[in-house]
């Protein structure tokens, strides 16, 4: 239950913080919330895979396209 | 417009919820989707058809696995797309953006030792999703996902070009195809032997042992096929954004 509220409170933050890269790092935290929901439910091999690809690489991706890009659009 | 648009948010938000009270409670056994004949066979019969003890497996890599050889060839999709769609050719490019400066770092100590040491094990753990996928949770799709992170760790703590060494552009793509022949050869092969698509158990003709130990090794060799391709496309995702698709210096 406190899982789920933060989970909640994860999801609304990351859609309301300006800075990209917090949102990308709260981002990662929600899926380890939900990693931890999905070992708490006993579907032990979803938890891995939210873990390893939703909590690790797709943050890592997602920083790693924000330090990339600039604030303002060239157009 | 933004009225509208709360308006909308909140009819369907309030649907979602009316229909969530039909759906049949958590681990209900009365349930449709734990009574219907499928499952009881699958929950049952696993470990005598397969003696695989992690029948998640079992599901994924043997009786869905054309399934599962779609989700890798959809992988690798991706990471060609995102590689046609970002690779830039050329030595003298304009950055898109020049107010984006990344400087080049120096290499630190505390980062470099704690990755000389930590880098070994998680390829380590990797290989052991991989190989015992099928008696615990993991497998390819996991195993591969975890060693392609340990590339990204490895250029995320020196440089690109220094984990390029070891995975080059050319054989990442050359591993992602791999993998992929590997999963398609498994069918391929149980097709010449008189079997199905994916029909592990005529392999038994190649494989020594019964028809259950066939399934058993046929997942673990799919498995690595997926191993491939998910490390290899994983690494080339990274490289690509990292480097603004110059594969040069990342970040």
């Amino acid at each position: 239950m406190i899982i789920l509220i933060f989970l909640i409170l994860t999801a609304f933050i990351s859609l309301r913080v300006k800075d990209l890269l917090s949102a990308a790092m709260i981002f990662g935290v929600y899926s380890l919330l939900m990693c931890l929901l999905w070992a708490g439910m006993g579907a032990v091999d979803v938890a891995f895979t939210e873990a390893a690809v939703g909590a690790g690489v797709s943050a890592v991706f997602l920083i790693s396209t924000i330090l990339r890009t600039s604030r303002r659009s060239s157009d | 417009m933004k009225f509208l648009g709360l308006l909308t948010v909140l009819i369907t938000g309030f649907l979602l919820i009316q229909a969530e009270r039909d759906f049949p409670d958590w681990g209900d056994v009365n349930s449709p989707a734990s009574s219907y004949k499928l499952s009881q066979h699958y929950i049952t019969q696993t470990f005598a058809e397969t003696s695989v003890p992690n029948m998640v497996t079992a599901v994924l890599a043997d009786y869905r696995g054309y399934d599962t050889m779609f989700e890798t060839v959809v992988i690798f999709t991706a990471g060609i797309a995102i590689i046609g769609i970002l690779r830039v050719f050329g030595s003298n490019i304009k950055p898109d953006h020049p107010e984006v400066v990344l400087t080049k770092k120096k290499p630190d100590l505390i980062v470099e030792t704690t990755c000389r040491l930590l880098i070994p094990i998680i390829q380590l753990f990797a290989l052991y999703v991989v190989a015992h996928g099928h008696h615990s949770p993991g497998g390819g799709f996991q195993g591969g996902v975890i060693f392609g992170a340990s590339f990204i760790l490895l250029a995320l703590a020196r440089d690109l070009q220094y984990a390029q060494q070891w995975v080059p552009e050319n054989r990442i793509l050359n591993l992602a195809g791999i993998g992929i022949f590997i999963y398609a050869g498994f069918g391929v092969a149980s097709l010449l032997l008189g079997g199905n698509f994916l029909d592990y158990g005529v392999l038994t003709a190649i494989i020594p042992g019964d028809v259950k130990d066939a399934h058993s090794h046929s997942m673990l060799g799919v498995e690595i096929g997926v191993a491939f391709t998910v490390t290899a496309i994983m690494f080339s995702i990274y490289s690509s954004l990292s480097s603004n698709g110059h594969m040069k210096e990342g970040i």
